[in-house]
């Protein structure tokens, strides 16, 4: 896991993608242009990030989950 | 008797969608769509800590700027576990300073290097060969390069193919041989007698009708 380390805490490159995404709603482009890091990366990494239920995906665009909200807030 | 044929997978070709993966990697797992929009450079090496690759990932880690300047990414392979990609990561940037900044796929199953043909048995049975592969933003395979395991690859060349397929996208052209950035490039030749005859009064540099060269 590139985002979440195995004691579920998250990775550098998961928290600033979590931080990115407290703005609301936004397309891995978005987040890449907040995050400064690259696209591929983060089109992974929200992957992962979802799969850990710390972001759902609507449509081309990933939001927070309440989990999420909480975890990017204490950041 | 029902013949039993050896099955060979078909090898990627140019202007071919180049084949789909999904990898392990040192940077966490990653897919080829994850680099839609981006062009891809993904290169296979034979084995982590051997000294030819190691000049090659310190060479490509310093083009790295350049290539991101031009919208392109790097991926490298090999048949070794992520655990000895992260290990000789580390020596390579403890001993000489230099940190490979981009992932390295774990290609322990091979599925990665038989779906673009690495693997040359007449080379090494069990080592990826030195390919690269150059994939456009749009998943296309516009060059594919073959290096032997004694042979460690030219990054000049590299980055004058990503410029030549640049600018040849960009503008319609061809680059002549030996082409840099900056020199003149070739007009397509044309299709029809009447183009040919026109080809000649629009002021390129034509040898003839059928090679004429323009500065952009």
């Amino acid at each position: 896991m590139a985002c979440i380390s195995p004691d579920g805490k998250p990775t550098a490159s998961g928290g600033k993608m979590l931080v990115a995404l407290k703005a609301g709603p936004c397309s891995a482009e978005e987040v890449a242009k907040a995050s400064g890091l690259p696209v591929f990366r983060v089109r992974s990494g929200l992957r992962e990030l979802a799969q850990a239920g710390l972001t759902n995906a609507k449509g081309d665009k990933y939001e927070l989950s309440p989990e999420g909200q909480e975890l990017a807030n204490s950041l | 008797m029902e013949e039993v044929k050896e099955q060979t997978p078909s090898l990627p070709r140019l202007g071919q969608a180049a084949p789909p993966f999904e990898a392990v990697t040192t940077q966490g797992p990653l897919k080829l769509d994850d680099y839609k929009g981006s062009w891809l450079i993904l290169f296979s090496h034979p084995a982590d800590f051997t000294p030819v690759c190691t000049t090659e990932f310190i060479a490509f880690a310093e083009i790295y700027p350049e290539l991101q300047k031009r919208g392109v990414e790097l991926l490298g392979l090999s048949v070794d576990s992520v655990s000895s990609h992260i290990a000789w990561a580390r020596n390579v940037e403890e001993k000489t300073k230099v940190k490979i900044p981009f992932p390295i796929i774990a290609d322990l199953s091979k599925e990665v290097s038989t779906a673009y043909g690495m693997v040359h048995p007449g080379q090494s049975k069990t080592e990826t060969v030195r390919c690269v592969f150059i994939i456009d933003d749009k998943q296309v395979i516009r060059t594919i390069l073959y290096y032997p395991l004694t042979t460690g690859r030219n990054m000049d060349e590299i980055l004058r193919i990503i410029d030549a397929l640049q600018t040849s996208d960009a503008n319609g052209v061809a680059t002549p041989a030996n082409w840099r950035p900056g020199d003149k490039v070739v007009v397509p030749p044309p299709n029809t007698q009447e183009m040919a005859e026109e080809r000649l009064k629009e002021g390129y540099e034509c040898v003839d009708w059928y090679l004429c060269r323009k500065k952009l």
